[in-house]
C-alpha cells in the first residue's frame, strides 16, 4: 500500500497534531481532526467489519451517521467499552483503542464467512420456516441461534462516566447547521427569535464547508467562503446559541424534542475526568425549522458491498474534508450530476478516475463536460452489473442499459479499480420530521418522500425538503423562512448562486442484471444483509405490507434503521407489485435517530436516584437497629428486625409472640393520611365509604371501607372525627395517592355542591403503634397527663395529648387483635417519641415489630389486607364482610354494583380461612386450590393468599379465596404442589379471638 | 409531550397532568333506580373515538383540579380546555 493516500491540504486537519490508535490491536496514526473511519482509510483500511448474517467482508461506506457497515466495538475490554459505534463518527484521540464486530477470530479471516456459501440455504424468514418443528425443540435452537446472534459486546461493569439531562427553552429551534440551517438562525436570531442552532457534526456548514468547486457558487464566491463568512457573523449574534455535536434523536408532538450532546467523546480519555460526557436536552421550541439534508442513496447491484465501494459523496468529503484519498485508482457509477462533483474534487489532486459509469443516456450539463475534458472515460447508459475482489473490490464488469432500463445487452466489459463510488441520487432526510407526525407525500418526478402536512409550528427547509439544487435552496430557504417566522428582513439583499450541475437523474431502484435474481446478491441493507432477492422472495410468498415485508426480511431494522437503502426496498416492492411507489407509505420512522447510549437515557437516576424512596421519620432508628426493609409503594419499611443471626422467621416468631405476650411497637408513619374539613364532611364520608358516618360522635373512630364503582374493594383504613367539621382518614400505605386522586376527583365532578376540602398530611406525621397486654402502662409513662381508663379512653376512640409540651393525637385503635394505641405526632419528633416509648417498654420487653410480623398478627385476627387478600374483583360481600355494608344508605360509591347479576353469584371467589391437616405445614402464598384433582382439567376453585406459621396458635394459619368458599366451611380441599398434595379443611378466616376478650381486656 | 394549558395554572408539561378518561359522564342521582343494563352502561361503556374526543385531565402535581380537554385523537391536537361544569367550547 502506497503511503500517499493523505493529501495535506485540508485546513479542517491539524496536520501538526499526530494522534495514534488502535484498532484491531494494531498502531495507526491520523491527524486531530480525523474520524477514525478518514484516519483507517488514509492507511488504506477499507475492510472493517463482517456483515450480520453472511459474515461478509465490510468497509466504511459513508461519512456520517448513516453507517451501516463501519460499526465498531470502541475502547474494547474497558468499563467504557461501548458496541455499535459508527466508525464514521468517532472523533480520534490520543490512545483510542477499537476492534471490529461479528467475526472470530478476526476480521480478515472469519469463520463465520461460511455462511456466504452457505447463503442459497438461507433465505430470508430461514429462522421462521426452520427451527418451527418440533415446537419442543425450540428451547435447543435457541440456545444456539442466541449465541451467534447480535452485534458487538455489551459493558459487564458499571459505566464510570457522567450524564445528565437539561431541559432547553427556545423560540426557534434549527436543527442542522448546513446552508438553509444557517441561514434560518441568522434570520431568527437577527429578528429576535432567541434561536438555538444545533448540528450532529463538530463543525458548522453541512457539505458545503468544504465545497471548493468553481461549479458551484454564491454571490460569485465558491460556496465554502461565503458559508465561513455566514458562520463567523452568526457566531457573534447575542440570542443565538449554537450546539454541535448535538444529535437530534427524536421529534415528538407540541414541538418537544430531545437531542443528545456530545461533551468529552473526543477528548483523550485522561481528559474526561469529572466532565459530563452526554447531555440529553429536552427541548420545547416555539418553532421548529428542520434543516437535516439529505442522505445520498447507494445503487442496487450484485455484490454491492466489497470493501472499497463507498458512497460518492463520501469519497468527495473524505479527500476535501480530511484530505484522505479513499483509492488510488477509483470509478464512479451514478444515475445523476452529484458525481461530478466529486470527480472533480478527485482531478483537483491528481488522483486517478479510471472511468464514470453513468447509466443515463443523455447529460446536459457544465460539470460534465469539464470531467470529459480531463480524458476520463464515462460510459453513457451503462451499468454495473458485478464486482470482484474478497477483502478489498479490484474489479468491476459492466453493461449497457436496454432503452427501458429492465434489462442488459451486449458484451460484458470488465474495468480495474480499488475504488468505486456510487450515487443513486439523494434522499430527504425527513425522519423527525414524520417522527412529529408530520405526512410525507411522493414526488414522482425524481422519486423521493417530501414532507406535505406539518402537524405542528414547524417547516422544513433544504434538501430535507426535496430541494437539491444550490439554487433553489437558498431561494426557497428565504422566502419561506420569511413567511414561517412572519418577518420583513430577511438579513440578505440578494443572494445570486452558480450552479454547474443538472438536477437530471435516472431512478432504476434494481439495476438488471445478466444472471437470474436467484443468483445475485444485490444488498439493500447491508447491516442486516438483506438483499433485493429476499424482498422479491418475501413478495412471492404473498407479504404485501411495506411494514410485514420489512420484518420478514429485516430490511432497515439495524441500528442504522436503513438510512440507506430503505427507498430503494420500497422500489422494489412497488415494482414487484406493480403498484404505485407513493401508495405503499413507508415504514415507520421511530426514535432514536441515531442509537442513543443508556447513559444518556438514564442521566443522573442512577444508583439511588434510579428510584427514588420515601423514608419515615423514624428510618434511621430501624437502620440502627438491624431492620431489613421491605418495598411498599415508594416507601422503605422495617420488615423484621433480626437479632443474633435469626433468620426471617425466626424472628418473626420472636416478634409475634412478643407483641402478643407483652407489648410490640410498629412504625405506622407510611399510612396514608387525609385532612378533610368543611360542613358537608360527614355527608361526604357518607358517600365514599360503604358504612355510616353521619352519627360517629367527635373524638370517636370508625373503620372503612372504599369501593369503586364497580362495587370491588379499593381501600380501607380508620378514620376520626376530630372536630364537628373536621376528620382525619387513614388508607393504606400504597394506596394514599390513587384514595386522595379519587376523592378530589368525586368531589370536584360529582358533587361540587359539597363543602368539603381535602389535604394530604402523610408526611406531616409519624405514627407509632404500640399493641400489646401492657402496651397501656407504656402509653402511660409516655404520656402521663392522660387518662387512659377504658371509661375516658375507650377503643375505637381519640384524644389530644401533649408530650413535653408537643401536641400530639392519640387513637385507641387496633390492627392486631391487641390492646392498642397510636400516637400521630409531628414528624420531626417521630423519632424520639419513639424512643421514648423504647425506653418506657423496656421492663415490658418492648418488641419493635416490622411488617412481616404485622401481617402475621392481623392474619390471625382474619383482617385483610387490600392488595394481597384483594385484587380488584372482591366485593365486601365476598370478603365475608356484609357487617360494614350499610343497608339503609340510599347510595355510596360502588352500591347500585353490589347486586348487578354478576356480584350476587353464589360461586364468587370469596374469603376463607384454610387449616392445614399438618399443624406445622405453611403454605406457599399464590398456591392453587381445588377440590378433585381425578378431574381433568383439575378444576382451579382459588388460591391462597396469605399464609403464615403462628406462634400464639401454634399452627399453621392461612387465607385464601374459593370459589363459594362461604357455604364450604369444614369442607375438605386440596392444595396441589410440585412434590406432593396438602390437605387443608376451610375454616372460619378469624383464627383468634374472635370475641374480641384481648382488645376490652381490663388490663 | 403534550403542553397542556390548565384552565387554573396556564401551559405546563403532559407530565404533571394525568388522564382520567372520557368526559362529560353524569354519574345517576338514582342508582337505585337504574336496570343491570342501565348501570352497566354508565360503569363501563366508553367511546374510543378517532377524531374530537372529550376528555377529563387532573393537573395532579400542580393544582390538583379536574378539568375537560377537546382533543383530536388522530393527530393529538388539543382543539381546547375548560373547567368542570363548564359547556365544551367546541362541538
Amino acid at each position: 500500500m502506497s503511503n500517499n493516500l493523505r493529501f495535506k491540504t485540508s485546513k479542517f486537519i491539524d496536520e501538526t497534531y499526530r494522534v495514534s490508535f488502535k484498532f484491531n490491536n494494531k498502531t495507526y496514526f491520523g491527524f486531530k481532526g480525523d474520524t477514525l473511519a478518514s484516519a483507517l482509510l488514509a492507511n488504506g483500511v477499507h475492510l472493517v467489519g463482517r456483515s450480520f448474517k453472511y459474515h461478509r467482508p465490510r468497509g466504511i461506506m459513508t461519512s456520517g451517521s448513516e453507517e451501516p457497515n463501519a460499526i465498531i466495538q470502541l475502547h474494547d475490554n474497558s468499563s467504557r467499552t461501548e458496541p455499535n459505534v459508527r466508525a464514521t463518527e468517532v472523533e480520534i484521540y490520543e490512545g483510542l483503542v477499537a476492534s471490529s464486530q461479528n467475526c472470530w477470530p478476526s476480521v480478515n479471516f472469519d469463520i463465520g464467512g461460511i455462511n456466504n456459501l452457505l447463503s442459497p440455504i438461507l433465505p430470508a424468514g430461514f429462522y421462521y420456516k426452520t427451527f418451527m418443528w418440533p415446537a419442543s425443540f425450540w428451547e435447543k435452537y435457541e440456545y444456539f441461534i442466541r449465541k451467534s446472534a447480535g452485534l458487538g459486546k455489551s459493558p459487564k461493569v458499571a459505566d464510570p462516566d457522567i450524564y445528565e439531562h437539561k431541559y432547553v427553552h427556545c423560540d426557534v429551534l434549527v436543527i442542522g447547521a448546513g446552508i438553509s440551517g444557517i441561514m434560518a438562525a441568522k434570520m431568527a436570531a437577527k429578528n429576535g427569535f432567541k434561536t438555538l442552532l444545533v448540528d450532529e457534526k463538530s463543525y458548522l456548514g453541512g457539505s458545503s464547508i468544504y465545497d471548493n468547486s468553481e461549479f458551484s457558487k454564491i454571490n460569485n464566491q465558491i460556496t465554502s467562503s461565503w458559508l465561513e463568512k455566514e458562520i463567523n457573523e452568526i457566531s457573534k449574534i447575542e440570542n443565538l446559541e449554537i450546539k454541535t455535536r448535538t444529535s437530534v434523536a427524536a421529534f415528538h408532538g407540541y414541538n418537544f424534542l430531545l437531542a443528545r450532546e456530545n461533551l468529552t467523546d473526543h477528548l483523550p480519555i485522561n481528559q474526561r475526568e469529572n466532565k459530563v460526557r452526554q447531555r440529553l436536552l429536552k427541548i420545547r421550541a416555539k418553532k421548529v425549522i428542520t434543516a437535516t439534508g439529505s442522505i445520498e442513496r447507494p445503487l442496487i447491484f450484485d455484490n454491492n458491498d466489497r470493501p472499497g465501494i463507498l458512497l460518492s459523496s463520501a469519497i468527495k468529503k473524505y479527500i476535501d474534508l480530511y484530505g484522505v484519498a479513499c483509492g488510488e485508482n477509483n470509478i464512479l457509477f451514478t444515475n445523476n450530476d452529484t458525481a461530478y462533483e466529486t470527480a472533480i474534487s478527485l482531478i483537483q489532486r491528481g488522483i486517478k478516475i479510471n472511468a464514470i459509469i453513468d447509466n443515463r443516456e443523455q447529460i446536459d450539463s457544465k460539470i460534465l463536460y469539464e470531467v470529459e475534458k480531463n480524458n476520463i472515460k464515462i460510459y453513457k447508459g451503462y451499468t454495473v452489473v458485478d464486482t470482484y475482489g474478497y477483502r478489498r473490490i479490484n474489479k468491476i464488469s459492466i453493461m449497457k442499459l436496454s432503452k427501458d432500463g429492465q434489462t442488459v445487452i451486449g458484451d460484458k466489459t470488465k474495468l480495474n479499480c480499488d475504488c468505486l463510488g456510487v450515487s443513486g441520487g439523494w434522499t430527504p432526510a425527513v425522519h423527525l420530521f414524520t417522527q412529529s407526525g408530520g405526512k410525507l407525500k411522493f414526488r414522482e418526478e425524481d422519486q423521493v418522500f417530501i414532507p406535505d402536512v406539518y402537524p405542528s409550528d414547524q417547516i422544513s427547509i433544504g434538501s430535507c425538503n426535496g430541494d437539491f439544487g444550490l439554487e433553489e435552496i437558498i431561494k426557497n430557504t428565504l422566502s419561506s423562512i420569511k413567511k414561517f417566522l412572519d418577518i420583513d428582513n430577511s438579513e440578505y439583499k440578494t443572494v445570486e448562486t452558480i450552479s454547474g450541475l443538472n438536477q437530471s437523474k435516472r431512478n432504476i431502484w434494481l439495476l438488471p442484471s445478466d444472471k437470474s435474481i436467484g443468483k445475485t446478491k444485490s444488498f439493500v441493507d447491508y447491516q442486516n444483509d438483506a438483499t433485493a432477492k429476499d424482498i422479491k422472495l418475501a413478495l412471492r410468498e404473498g407479504f404485501r405490507s411495506i411494514e410485514h415485508v420489512k420484518r420478514y426480511t429485516t430490511t432497515g431494522m439495524g441500528t442504522d434503521q436503513g438510512k440507506l437503502g430503505n427507498m430503494h426496498a420500497l422500489g422494489i416492492i412497488s415494482e414487484t407489485a406493480g403498484t404505485k411507489m407513493g401508495e405503499h407509505g413507508t415504514t415507520t420512522f421511530r426514535p432514536p435517530y441515531t442509537p442513543l447510549t443508556f447513559g444518556t437515557i438514564v442521566g443522573r437516576n442512577v444508583g439511588e436516584f434510579f428510584d427514588i424512596f420515601r423514608r419515615t421519620p423514624i428510618h434511621d432508628w430501624h437502620v440502627a437497629n438491624n431492620a431489613e426493609f421491605e418495598n411498599v409503594g415508594q416507601w422503605k419499611r422495617a420488615w423484621y428486625y433480626p437479632k443474633d443471626n435469626e433468620n426471617m422467621h425466626q424472628a418473626v416468631q420472636r416478634e409475634s409472640k412478643a407483641a402478643r405476650d407483652s407489648a410490640g411497637i410498629l412504625d405506622a408513619s407510611t399510612l396514608g393520611k387525609i385532612d378533610i374539613q368543611g360542613t358537608d364532611a360527614s355527608e361526604f364520608l357518607n358517600r365514599v365509604y360503604t358504612n355510616a358516618w353521619s352519627k360517629l360522635a367527635v373524638g370517636k373512630c370508625r373503620y372503612g371501607l372504599m369501593l369503586n364503582e364497580d362495587g370491588m374493594v379499593y381501600d380501607d383504613g380508620v378514620t376520626t372525627r376530630l372536630g364537628e367539621n373536621h376528620y382525619i382518614m387513614t388508607t393504606t400505605t400504597g394506596g394514599a395517592a390513587n384514595v386522595l386522586g379519587k376523592l378530589e376527583d368525586y368531589l370536584q365532578t360529582e358533587w361540587p355542591e359539597l363543602d368539603v376540602y381535602l389535604s394530604s398530611v402523610t408526611d406531616h406525621y409519624a405514627t407509632i403503634s404500640v399493641c400489646g397486654p401492657n402496651s397501656k402502662k407504656i402509653v402511660s409513662k409516655v404520656i402521663p397527663d392522660l387518662d387512659l381508663s377504658d371509661e375516658k379512653f375507650p377503643h375505637m376512640s381519640f384524644k389530644n395529648a401533649k408530650i413535653d409540651n408537643i401536641k400530639c393525637r392519640v387513637m385507641r385503635i387496633s390492627f392486631t387483635g391487641e390492646h392498642s394505641y397510636e400516637i400521630n405526632i409531628q414528624a420531626n419528633f417521630g423519632k424520639s417519641v419513639w424512643e421514648k416509648c423504647m425506653e418506657a417498654g423496656k421492663d415490658f420487653n418492648i418488641t419493635p415489630y416490622g411488617t412481616e410480623t404485622m401481617h402475621l398478627l392481623r392474619a390471625e385476627k382474619g383482617f385483610i389486607i387490600v392488595g394481597q387478600d384483594t385484587d380488584a374483583t372482591l366485593t365486601p360481600i365476598d370478603l365475608q364482610m356484609d357487617w360494614i355494608v350499610s343497608k339503609k344508605k340510599y347510595d355510596f360509591i360502588g352500591k347500585r354494583s353490589l347486586y348487578r347479576s354478576d356480584t350476587i353469584r353464589e360461586d364468587r371467589k370469596q374469603l376463607v380461612g384454610l387449616l392445614t391437616e399438618n399443624p406445622e405445614e405453611v403454605l406457599e402464598e399464590g398456591a392453587q386450590i381445588v377440590a378433585d384433582i381425578k378431574k381433568s382439567p383439575i378444576e382451579m376453585l382459588g388460591h391462597v393468599t396469605s399464609s403464615y406459621y403462628s406462634p400464639n396458635l401454634k399452627k399453621s394459619i392461612a387465607l385464601g379465596v374459593v370459589k363459594g368458599g362461604k357455604n364450604m366451611l369444614g369442607q375438605k380441599l386440596i392444595i396441589p404442589m410440585e412434590n406432593k398434595n396438602i390437605n387443608v379443611t376451610v375454616a372460619d378466616p378469624v383464627f383468634l379471638d374472635k370475641e374480641g376478650e384481648r382488645l376490652n381486656a381490663k388490663l | 409531550m403534550f403542553l397542556i394549558n390548565c384552565p387554573f395554572c396556564g401551559e405546563r408539561e403532559q407530565s404533571e397532568f394525568k388522564a382520567g378518561g372520557e368526559a362529560h359522564i353524569v354519574r345517576p342521582k338514582q342508582p337505585t333506580e337504574l336496570s343491570d343494563d342501565e348501570w352497566a352502561e354508565y360503569l363501563f361503556m366508553r367511546k374510543n373515538i378517532k377524531g374530537i374526543q372529550f376528555e377529563r385531565w387532573n393537573h395532579v402535581h400542580g393544582c390538583r383540579k379536574w378539568f375537560n380537554m377537546v382533543r383530536d385523537t388522530s393527530n393529538d391536537q388539543i382543539k381546547a380546555v375548560y373547567k368542570m361544569g363548564e359547556k365544551p367550547p367546541v362541538k
